[in-house]
This record gives C-alpha cells, structure tokens and sequence, in this order.
C-alpha cells in the first residue's frame, strides 16, 4: 500500500526521523494558514500525488511571500500533475503539503528495502541525492553504498559509521546520521513497510540530515496489524475496481486492454494474459480468483470485469487445485445471469470436479464457448474481441 | 529415489482442524500419503478422521514428532500465526517444513529465515502449493491425479501453473520424478538453485521443468547454476512478460522493481544458460519433450 509524502513524514516524526514543519492543506486558505503557521519564508508548496517526478512535472513551487503561496496553490489544486510515473492523463492533484524551507547544504540519497538474494533489509546510499536511483544503479553503480541489515542485530554502529564516511558527513552531521539511520530502521521494521526512499535526504548547512521527501510503502499483508496505517488509504489515488476486489479478497489489476481475465493462481494469471497478448489480443486486467474461490468471490469478479467498458471479451481460465472447479462454474453461470452477459465468454477448466464444473456451464443455457487448453482459450477469447 | 519426499516420508499437519488444513489432509490420505498426525492447540488427544483413518491430533508439534516419529510437516495455518508455526516445526527438529500459508507478513519471514540459519530443517514455500512424487507422497494441495509418475523434475514458483505443465507432460505420456512449488513470496525457504542441484544429483530425474516469473533474480541465479553444473537438460517458462512495472502481480513477490527482474531479461539469461523457453504457458510440455 503506498500513501502521501505528508503521511510518510507522519510515520517518520512519529520515530524520530527528522523531517521538517509542515501542514496538509486542502484549500487555497489552508495553505496560506498553513504558511502562517510556520510563520518563516520561503515555504514549500508540494503536490501530493502517489506518483513520483512532482517537482519536474510542475507539483513542486518556493513561495517566498504570502501572495505566492496563494498563487502557487491556486495552481498546483486541481491540476493534472503530469510525471513519468502517472502515465499521459496525469493525476488530479487534491491536497498540498506546506513544508517549510531549510539550508540545504547537500542533497543525498537514501533507501531502505528488502534485499530477496539475502532475505535482508538492505539500505542504498548514495551522494547523487535527486537523481533517478535506478539510473545510478545502472550507469554508475560504484556510487551506491548497500548495507545489510541483520535482523538478529538491528543496524550496528559501525554500518551507520561505513554509510556516514561513504555519505562524506562530517562531524555534526556524523552525529545526526548516528540517530537518524536507526530511527529509519526502526520505522521500517516496526511499521511492516515494504520500501522506504528518502530523495533527497538533505545535510542542512547547519550539520542536520533532514528527509525532504519520503515515500514509504506498506506490506498489504501485514496490514491487519496496523489499522493507522489502513486510515492513512487515499481512493482517490487508487484505482475503483481495484479497490471493490480488495473487499472480496481478489487479485485485481486493471490494464489498457480489451480482453477480461478470471484465473485462480498468480502465475496462472500472468501467463495467462502472456498468452492473450502472444495470440496477438491484449488483456483488460490481470485478476486472481485466488485459492479459496467461493461463488460470492467468484460472482464479485465477474461483476468487476464486466464494469471495464473496454472489455470485449471475458476468458475464465481455472486449473483447480485448492479452487473447484463446480464452485467456480457455479460462479460464473450466477454471476453471468445476474449481470447479463453481453460480451462473449469462454471458459477453459480443468483439475478438482472439472466434469462436474462443465456439466454446469452447459446446462446453464448460456452462450459459453468452451476451451481446452490454455492455447485454444487464448485463441478463441482473442478472436472474439478481435470481431466484437 | 525422487527428491525431498517418498513413500516412506512420515507427515504430519499444522492446523488440521482448519477448512483447509482438514479438506487437504483427507485428500492427501486418499492420494495414499503417511499422514501420522495433526497439531491444532487444545485439541491434542482428539482424532482427525479421514478415510476411515484415524489421525492422532496433538497440541505441539513437538508431542507429535515424539509420539508418530513425523519427518516432514505441513502448514495450513492463517497467516498471523504461520511464522510461529515454523518456528516450532524447526523446534522440533523436522527434516521439512511445507507452508502452504499465502500472505505471511514479510518482516515475519526475515525473522523466521534468520532464526532458521544453522538449522537442519529446509522450508519449502510460504505461499506454495506443496511437494509431489507421484504415486507416493503429496504434501500439499495440488491435484493428485493429474501427476504420473516418471522422470521429468518440475520447479516452480507458482501453484497452478505448476499444475498446467504437469498437467502437458501427463497428457504427453511423460511422467515425473517429483514436482516442487517453491512459492511465490519473496522470502521462502528454498530456491530454485536449492531444487536444480537435487534434481541433478537424483538418479531418477532426466530432465527438469523450471517456472519462474517476475521479480527478484532467483531464475537468474537458477541461470548461473545451470550453465555451471546442470548435467541434464532443462526446459522453462517464465510469466508475466505483459506485467507492468510497480505493480504487484498476486503474489507478493511478483513484481518489476528494477530493470533486470524483468520477464525478458529472465528468459535471455536462462536461455544463454542453455534452458529452452516454452514462448507461450501451453508449450511447457512440448517445450521440454523436445529435449528428450
């Protein structure tokens, strides 16, 4: 789950991580309040988008008076903040976050995650702050420090001393980094996040580390144990359908193309729409009935694929193993009737009751195509978007 | 001979009562697999009744390695309190650990991967679908009767699609040694490497099938020991190649993060290793008779 730069900052304040005075402000009155309230210029209006790139896409403005800051948030509200990551249509920017200024002395670069090779947390430093990290680790990759963490341990000393010397600090900002780096770790393990980047993180000139931005993202399964961090869910900034399949515990991703996916099994699901787009077809969402298929999960699927206007043609692709395949037969001819099928829909199963589960979708009286095989699915599905 | 599991491998199941532990357990009896016990908490002393049998349930897996001599344990247990059940699995001093569990937290997954260093336990998953040698011993939740048996290797990190190319070789008359599900998570217990170099030693193994997918480089690793040490031929497939980046694809560890994760660059990799690449999830059986 990912959430706004000022939630991040929250969790930070929350354990030590220095950050800076700001406000969330809603309104073009909100962030002049907001600035009055740090009462000391210039100040900082930032968009808050999930996406990253803001402040090159324009989401990012120095307000040295009052008059700009009403100025730069009557701009960035309402905008559509366009940024290498949201893709073409941008996304509407609904909140702002004023942030005080500082003296950067230094712009750095630091990110903590799990490193899968060594089952680790692992930090990334780097002295190129507010460059794009992926294209340091591809170019210059000898400019990135990586430590591991030992969860027996914690984060040592000496790692916070090796990441500060690579990080060139000097004394107070050494000093800063000794509370600074811990307090990050500490965060990310406590909060089950599942990625931390901090970039910039800045040396003031005053000798202080500071993280002027902060993206921090969740563990989704780990959720349950953090109903503050569930608060913190913006809608907005997430896709409806995908949303409506989290409350029935389905897998859902919605894509640009025209061919609707039902599969149980992740795997199964991405080689699925693989073979869509191999067929010369292209899928509308990726969506995982997941093992427990029940009819309620099942119908709910069907509905969410059938709300997609782009969607020409549905395929169910069900190999049951803890899935059955009657269950899911059961599901599909339900749903199919309650939401009216108006595109064509064929159904390969195979595995646990598959004979039962065909004996269903033939006797339901719907127009099914039946398939064998993941290639005479994918096929047949692609041919009847393509003459839909 | 096979790998990991055969028809001696006594088992025993973490979370029998559940509606997946019990569903699973009486299907694993039926496919014929030594299911000695079960452990639920305050249910020890009860019996789990499954095909006429019935299954001693104990309230630690400790009791119930002591009592039914279990080698291997399979865990259904709900996510918040699957790490715990490994750790006690370890505990015990069981050979295997199956954790069929979807959606443990990963920092429990640090700790239990961490706690388990110097252990003589492997973990097989989380968030797999279990081990199979056919005709002998199942632990987990695949069909069974799609298997046959034989002398093809199947490794995979996903559950149905590990069923989808057993289900090709059965249709094609080739049968398999052992199918392992090493999980979709991105920290498991066992890894591609860890499975290749047991097939490779397994005298009963010819061939192997390997299925990977987006996220991390555990194919690219499988990669190096291939090109290395493999002595028998491999055949491969690996899903998600219309993934978008950031996205997470279902299972956790499912996803683009960096620009080498990526489905393309898996299959360039594995295909200079010398494995042949199925170019759609229909070819995996085809893909690897090829190669007989």
């Amino acid at each position: 789950m990912k959430v706004h730069e000022y939630q991040g900052k929250e969790i930070f304040r929350r354990f030590g991580v220095a950050v800076l005075e700001g406000h969330l402000a809603t309104t073009v009155d909100d962030a002049v309040a907001a600035a009055r309230k740090i009462g000391k210029y210039p100040v900082v209006v930032k968009a808050q988008i999930h996406a990253g790139g803001r402040g090159k896409g324009g989401g990012v403005k120095l307000a040295k008076t009052e008059d700009e800051v009403r100025a730069h948030a009557k701009a960035i509200l309402g905008m559509q903040l366009v940024t290498h990551q949201t893709g073409p249509k941008g996304q509407k920017v609904r909140k702002l976050f004023i942030e005080a200024g500082c003296n950067i002395a230094r712009e750095l670069y630091l990110g903590l995650l799990l490193d899968r090779e060594s089952s680790r947390l692992t930090f990334i430093a780097s002295n190129e702050g507010g460059m794009e990290i992926e294209k340091v680790a591809e170019e210059t990759p000898e400019k990135l420090l990586k430590v591991q963490v030992d969860p027996a341990t914690g984060l040592s000393p000496f790692q916070v001393r090796q990441m500060g010397y690579f990080l060139k600090l000097d004394g107070p900002a050494m000093k800063s980094a000794m509370k600074f780096l811990p307090a990050l770790y500490k965060a990310y393990g406590e909060m089950d996040c599942t990625l931390v980047e901090i970039n910039p993180l800045v040396v003031t000139k005053e000798g202080e580390l500071v993280a002027l931005d902060a993206k921090v993202n969740f563990d989704d399964n780990a959720l349950y144990r953090h109903p503050d961090v569930e608060e913190m869910r913006d809608p907005d900034e997430e896709d409806a359908k995908e949303n409506e399949a989290k409350k029935y515990d389905l897998s859902y991703i919605s894509l640009d193309g025209n061919v609707g996916c039902m599969v149980n099994g992740a795997g199964l699901a991405m080689a699925t729409m693989d073979a869509i787009k191999f067929f010369g077809g292209a899928p509308a969402n990726f969506l995982d009935v997941g093992g427990g298929a029940t009819q309620d999960k099942v119908t709910a699927a069907f509905k969410i694929i059938l709300s997609d206007p782009n969607v020409k043609a549905v395929l169910v692709n069900i190999f049951g193993g803890i899935a059955k395949c009657d269950v899911i037969a059961g599901g599909v001819v339900g749903a199919a009737k309650e939401v009216g099928l108006k595109v064509p829909l064929v159904v390969r199963l195979e595995g646990t009751n598959v004979d039962l589960g065909r004996k269903i979708l033939k006797d339901s009286g719907l127009p099914i195509t039946s398939a064998e095989g993941v290639r005479d699915a994918a096929e047949k599905v692609v041919k009847a978007a393509a003459s839909a | 001979m096979a790998i990991m599991v055969n028809k001696d491998t006594r088992v025993i199941v973490q979370g029998i009562t559940g509606d997946a532990g019990s569903f699973h357990a009486k299907q694993m009896v039926a496919y014929g697999t030594k299911l000695v016990g079960g452990v639920t908490p305050n249910k020890g002393g009860t019996f789990f009744n499954a095909d006429k049998a019935n299954i001693p349930i104990f309230n630690t897996v400790r009791d119930a390695v002591k009592e039914t001599g279990a080698q291997a344990t399979v865990v259904y247990v709900p996510p918040q309190f699957a790490g715990d059940a490994i750790l006690e699995a370890v505990d015990a001093g069981l050979d295997l650990v199956v954790t069929i569990t979807e959606g443990i937290p990963v920092m429990d997954m640090v700790k239990v991967k961490r706690a388990m260093a110097g252990s003589k336990t492997r973990l097989l998953g989380p968030n797999c679908p279990g081990v199979i040698t056919p005709d002998e011993c199942k632990i987990g939740i695949m069909p069974g009767h799609i298997h046959k048996r034989g002398h093809v290797g199947v490794v995979s990190r996903s559950g149905t699609l590990t069923y989808e190319a057993v289900h090709q070789l059965t249709q094609l008359g080739i049968g398999q040694s052992t199918c392992v599900g090493i999980g979709g998570d991105p920290v498991n217990g066992t890894d591609f490497v860890d499975v290749l170099k047991m097939f490779n030693e397994d005298p009963d193994t010819n061939a192997v099938i390997m299925i990977g997918e987006i996220g991390g480089n555990a194919e690219i690793r499988g990669a190096e020991y291939i090109k290395k040490h493999m002595k028998k031929p491999v055949a491969g497939f690996i899903a998600g190649r219309t993934a978008p980046p950031g996205r997470r694809m279902g299972h956790a560890g499912a996803i683009v993060s960096g620009g080498k994760d990526t489905a393309d660059h898996k299959v360039r990799v594995l295909t200079e290793a010398g494995v042949k690449i199925a170019p759609t999830p229909a070819d995996m059986g085809t893909t690897l008779k090829s190669m007989l």
